[in-house]
């Protein structure tokens, strides 16, 4: 039998430029062409205003680990635990989930407002994710 | 919503909690709605109002045999009962019924005849949090823990405190599963689960249910118990998202429904003299009491761990045990709706001497949905 693979995201009409975007090694926000609000996850109008104007754009990939978990029990089908989820506020406003790369998964690595930077990992040939690691020097 | 107009005339849970191996979720609905309408000595056929959660209201109202003109299906999390006494005050004052029955019952340890949960890979959830490896409350709910604490200065001994007092509580308590005391160092020595948590600050996995009889304020002078008043109410929703949420430094949620059920009744934080915070896990009452306006965040970790809360502080929080120590079958929010109601009707194992006024808060999901009920004894 096989084992149980780590959960894959489907994309979603309103969710294909994201995806699209990580597969060319780029993280896609939108902002609005109103009022310039900044948003994530994705959605083809502007959630602070309403207006359906909005804009793709490549984001810095540039952020700070806002909060975390390192889960230990259960573990989700493909990690091997501790595994740190986290969430990563970007330079640009939005949080969102992802995990940290080439750093130990311990409390006293993983300090809280460390800088982060964006990078992509292939799941298969549709979904790359973007994951972060810290910033060096 | 006018105060006091609509009572609580019946409340009971399932003859046995724990753990159930004998019968379904379904029939642990029947049996909580069985014995809260003899608790309130009236019939089925009495029941012309019903609110249930996960469940559908008919599923639980063909099983019972009930023929409702007024139903909610609210099913927001843990909290939905709290938003189900909401909505059947409004309904009751509004004249669509005259008796509401609220049933919550979950077979969450035995799993037997419970309905699958799953998040679809196309969901936002699928797509930007399942792939980072969230399994479950536990790998979830503690995500903003680390924030919290560094913001406001609390530390990991404050948050083992609060499964120590609770644990005194349950101690009180004969239906409680863990009654065994515990300190601060038994608490960060058990196994750990998702740091910065460990096993006894995550809430027990236990099947049961509860069930509550709702009627108009003038009609509860005849029944059986005495009556328990809808003061205040309040709801609110945020995001299933826990990535998503506004601030890790409070919940909007929380911030919104708590406040709208104190304006409501029109209490003050000193009227409050019994509070049931829901404790999945053990930051929930800090939340709730920063949320809920008790006082400032950076206090409410001491305000726990120097007693304030235990039995004989001046803040009884959490009187049955909580989710940590009482039990937990996954929407304990009816647990600590029965809990305020055996308090305001002076039976609760650990009665609290007096209590005229309690605040019964939820929470649904990973802060994603709220509901709160201030109660009383008095009208």
């Amino acid at each position: 039998m096989a084992e149980p693979q780590r959960a894959r995201p489907k994309p979603t009409p309103e969710t294909q430029h994201f995806w699209d975007g990580t597969k060319a090694g780029e993280l896609r926000l939108q902002r609005c062409d109103a009022c310039a609000h900044v948003y994530f996850p994705p959605r083809p109008f502007c959630p602070s205003c309403a207006s359906r104007k909005v804009s793709i754009f490549k984001a810095s990939g540039k952020g700070f680990l806002y909060s975390y978990v390192i889960n230990h029990r259960p573990a989700a089908p493909g990690f091997t635990p501790p595994y740190a989820i986290a969430v990563v506020e970007l330079d640009e406003g939005p949080r969102m989930m992802s995990n940290i790369i080439d750093c130990p998964q311990t409390p006293e690595a993983l300090e809280l407002d460390m800088k982060l930077e964006v990078a992509f990992e292939a799941l298969d040939d549709k979904i790359t994710l973007p994951v972060f690691r810290p910033v060096k020097g | 919503m006018r105060r006091n107009q609509v009572a609580v005339v019946g409340a009971a849970e399932t003859t046995e909690l724990g753990i159930i191996p004998n019968a379904s979720q379904l029939q642990l609905h029947a049996d909580a709605a069985l014995n809260a309408i003899a608790d309130a000595g009236l019939k089925l056929s009495d029941i012309d109002g019903f609110a249930t959660a996960v469940e559908t209201p008919q599923q639980v109202c063909h099983y019972l045999g009930i023929k409702p003109t007024w139903v909610d299906g609210t099913s927001v999390g843990g909290c939905s009962f709290m938003l189900h006494v909401r909505h059947a005050a409004a309904a009751i004052e509004a004249g669509l019924c005259k008796t509401v029955l609220i049933t919550h019952a979950e077979s969450g340890k035995s799993m037997i005849g419970k309905l699958p949960r799953s998040i679809p890979a196309d969901s936002l959830q699928g797509q930007f949090e399942a792939p980072y490896g969230v399994y479950g409350p536990p790998s979830m709910f503690p995500i903003p823990v680390l924030r919290f604490m560094k913001t406001y200065g609390i530390t990991h001994e404050q948050l083992a405190s609060v499964a120590v007092v609770q644990r005194e509580w349950a101690a009180k308590n004969p239906r409680a599963m863990m009654k065994d005391p515990i300190t601060v160092a038994d608490v960060l020595n058990s196994r750990m689960i998702a740091y910065p948590f460990r096993l006894l600050q995550c809430c027990l996995v236990t099947d049961g249910g509860g069930a509550l009889i709702l009627t108009s304020a003038d009609r509860a002078r005849d029944f059986p118990r005495k009556p328990v008043y809808i003061m205040g109410t309040g709801e609110s929703v945020e995001t299933p998202m826990v990535s998503q949420m506004e601030t890790f430094n409070s919940s909007r949620a929380f911030k919104v429904a708590g406040p709208l059920a104190f304006k409501e009744a029109g209490i003050t934080h000193k009227d409050v003299d019994h509070l049931m915070i829901y404790d999945a896990f053990a930051h929930l009452p800090l939340f709730g009491l920063g949320d809920l306006g008790f006082m400032p965040y950076e206090e409410t970790g001491k305000f726990i761990a120097d007693g304030n809360t235990r039995p004989g502080g001046k803040l009884p929080l959490n009187t049955n045990g909580g989710g940590l120590s009482y039990m937990h079958s996954g929407m304990y929010g009816m647990y600590a709706l029965q809990e305020s109601v055996r308090q305001m009707r002076g039976i609760a194992p650990a009665q609290v001497p007096n209590a005229k006024i309690s605040v019964c808060h939820g929470v649904g999901g990973m802060f994603a949905a709220s509901g709160t009920i201030v109660f009383t004894n008095e009208r």
